[in-house]
């Protein structure tokens, strides 16, 4: 069965962004945040909240895929979408669409970075912020 | 640099606002951390000028592994201490590891004074000087609320700023790094202060791709699941560190009332079960690290008339209940939260400033001092006045607050009761007083801290007493410590990171080492650090210790004081051999 990317336990984030981290090691080579498909951040400061945004894997309508001119986000099965980087022409309408605003754009690679749902954050998350659940 | 083979300095003069970045091949040798750092102090202080003279340096570098594993999360800071007057090395978490590292620089050097007062704002491609007049004056909080709001980078920045101590030149002034973390000892905030620079912004949003990104994720791997499957960290996520308090206090090793006495009757009322009960609302880490220690306690005060009632959030640990709860004889949680919220207010040390204000105290006691100096009653227990005081210390109130600011060393200078003005050359005691281990270490150490050699640690050694082995273990703790901070490790994770693991954490980010190059590299940085404390005139052997420590019960109980000397002598002539050698 699919799986999707729930971020439902953030009550419990201590903010050590391993989750970021290894995001943007594992799927970019990268050490870098920017590269990160999940982005964890404080509201109002480090007194306020850890909130975390990342693709919420959206169903049915999938407004990222609807606003791509050239095609480039497909339907992936179970929820959100798949970047075929070869059909993307950079144009950024993805990172508009999303009105949670989980779409972040690389500007060295000129191409959004999205979440493909792999699972590889829930396993470095230490306090269970994170997991991945089975859909229909 | 990661996967380079240079350093990458960042220059900064605040007097001509033009900066200059140079790649050092020659500082490869000291691998990055307090090595790199070490060495940029030597050759950028001035040892014929003040402490505090516009022409000294501040020094920032990170690690060698800087935030790209678990727990590799400190930058240091290096500076001549305005308390000591000698050697300043300070430590801080949060996120600034990770935003130097991620603004593509290993080290920053920051000298001159502004005009006017500035902040500085450090991305990856500018360095901006902003106008800071409107900030001068304001809290350490309030500060970093108008920096907020106002720079980019949200999620992926550090905010360093000082409170009003370090505008005024307090000698113990901190720098406050992203709301909870510090570079709390040796007084930072007063040379922030002195080059009129309010506040520091690190924007980190470089992209450094991974050179091997298999072995390099496979080493990750095993010391993430070294740091969160096995015990070996634990403790410090449940409790944190106040889960010292009551062992401590069993042990008669807790610094309680200016150390007149070491175990505290309260102490329950005070423990890391006190705090988790009755004021843990959140844990915390720094960027990088799956532990989180950074425990948040929450108390409420009532601000008017009415049932008017605000809730306060700060973060505390074992050495803030020491030093603001248990040696100011303070009994309840909610006081040393309430003193812990002043000191961040206004910016200071909290080890510091509970200790120099317990001297005061006990000096109004035996009136070497009277009420027309202190202003109100210090008296021990009685957290009201103590906040006061706290304010009026961070002001310069009076001559006197003046004075207590410049630390309790000059304090017991000009007004006497040295015999219980509980520092180690010029810095206040940290919280343990467990041994000869504990005093002759922060004595020979190179920044006069519990963690440069954890001398406490040895005395909780279970073999028989021997002056020669508690030295030769100082000694070597003190060097090991100097490669340790060269990566920079938090020292909480020294058990996750041993040889092997550094050294597999190294090669798979492209260095080519062996153990040897760890110890070389170690003997390397501890040499010039001492050459930097020569050069400040600094002798190990004209230290004079407080009476106080030799009255008052010890783990190992009451200690000799002929015998504290003969090993701080014992540890000068092993150092000297080391250093001529």
């Amino acid at each position: 069965m699919a799986k999707v990317l729930r971020a439902d336990g953030m009550n419990k984030c201590i903010g050590c962004f391993s989750c970021m981290m290894v995001c943007a090691g594992v799927n970019k080579q990268d050490h870098s945040l920017t590269k990160s498909a999940i982005r964890v951040k404080t509201r109002g400061g480090l007194k306020g909240k850890f909130v975390s945004i990342v693709c919420l894997g959206c169903q049915e309508e999938r407004a990222c895929a609807e606003a791509c001119p050239s095609g480039a986000l497909e339907h992936r099965e179970g929820g959100g979408v798949l970047l075929k980087a070869e059909k993307c022409i950079g144009c950024r309408k993805c990172v508009k669409a999303c009105i949670v605003g989980a779409v972040s754009f690389d500007e060295v690679e000129n191409k959004p970075i999205i979440c493909k749902h792999c699972g590889v954050c829930t396993k470095f998350c230490p306090h269970e912020c994170l997991r991945m659940e089975a859909v229909e | 640099m990661i996967y380079q083979n240079y350093i990458r300095v960042l220059n900064i003069d605040l007097s001509t606002q033009k900066i200059k970045v140079e790649h050092r091949k020659d500082l490869m040798e000291y691998l990055g951390g307090v090595g790199v750092a070490s060495k940029l102090l030597e050759e950028n202080m001035r040892a014929d000028l003040e402490p505090l003279d516009e022409s000294q340096p501040i020094v920032f570098a990170v690690g060698a592994a800087s935030t790209i594993f678990p727990v590799v999360t400190k930058t240091v800071a290096m500076f001549i201490s305005p308390l000591t007057g000698e050697l300043g090395e300070s430590y801080a978490g949060g996120r600034l590891a990770l935003t130097l590292f991620m603004a593509g620089y290993d080290a920053v050097v920051i000298r001159g004074k502004a005009a006017k007062p500035v902040y500085i704002t450090i991305n990856r491609n500018n360095v901006e000087f902003k106008d800071a007049r409107a900030l001068w004056g304001l809290s350490s909080e309030d500060v970093g609320g108008f920096i907020r709001e106002n720079e980019p980078g949200s999620g992926k920045r550090s905010i360093l700023r000082i409170g009003p101590a370090g505008e005024n030149g307090v000698a113990y002034a901190s720098v406050c790094v992203d709301t909870y973390r510090h570079f709390g000892r040796l007084g930072l905030g007063a040379v922030f202060g002195s080059k009129n620079l309010k506040a520091l912004t690190v924007i980190g949003d470089k992209s450094i791709p991974i050179k091997n990104f298999k072995d390099y994720f496979k080493v990750y791997q095993d010391i993430y699941k070294k740091t969160t499957d096995t015990e070996i960290m634990a403790k410090y996520h449940d409790l944190g560190t106040p889960i010292n308090v009551e062992p401590l206090n069993d042990m008669n090793s807790l610094p309680t009332m200016n150390l007149l006495q070491s175990s505290f009757e309260h102490v329950e009322a005070v423990s890391g079960e006190a705090f988790a009960k009755n004021n843990l609302v959140r844990k915390m880490a720094c960027t990088g690290c799956p532990v989180g220690c950074i425990h948040i306690g929450q108390f409420r005060r009532e601000f008017d008339k009415g049932y008017e009632y605000e809730s306060i959030s700060v973060g505390y640990d074992y050495e803030l209940i020491f030093a603001l709860g248990t040696f100011l004889g303070i009994k309840t949680s909610d006081e040393i939260l309430q003193l812990i919220e002043a000191v961040e207010q206004a910016g200071m040390d909290a080890m510091s400033t509970g200790v120099v204000l317990g001297w005061a105290t006990e000096a109004l006691q035996k009136q070497l001092i009277s009420e027309q100096e202190t202003i109100i009653a210090l008296e021990f227990g009685n957290s009201v006045n103590y906040i006061k005081a706290i304010e009026y210390i961070a002001k310069g109130e009076n001559d006197f607050y003046k004075v207590l600011g410049k630390g309790s060393a000059e304090a017991a200078r000009i007004y006497g009761g040295e015999e219980f003005a509980m520092n180690f050359a010029g810095n206040e005691m940290p919280g343990y007083h467990t041994g000869y281990g504990a005093i002759v270490g922060a004595v020979v150490g190179a920044r006069h801290s519990h963690l440069c050699n954890a001398g406490y640690s040895a005395d909780q050694s279970k073999e028989d007493f021997d002056k020669q082995k508690v030295v030769d273990a100082l000694f070597e703790e003190e060097v090991e410590r100097c490669m340790l901070n060269s990566l920079i490790i938090c020292l909480f994770a020294r058990k996750v990171y041993d040889r092997a693991t550094i050294l597999a954490a190294l090669n798979s980010i492209g260095y080519e080492m062996k153990d040897e190059d760890l110890t070389a590299i170690a003997k390397r940085i501890y040499k010039t650090k001492l050459r930097i404390k020569e050069a400040l005139n600094f002798d190990v052997k004209g230290v004079k210790l407080a009476k106080r420590y030799f009255e008052t019960p010890t783990l190992n109980g009451i200690l000799n004081e002929g015998i504290a000397y003969e090993m701080i002598e014992m540890y000068h002539d092993k150092m000297k051999d080391f250093y001529n050698a």
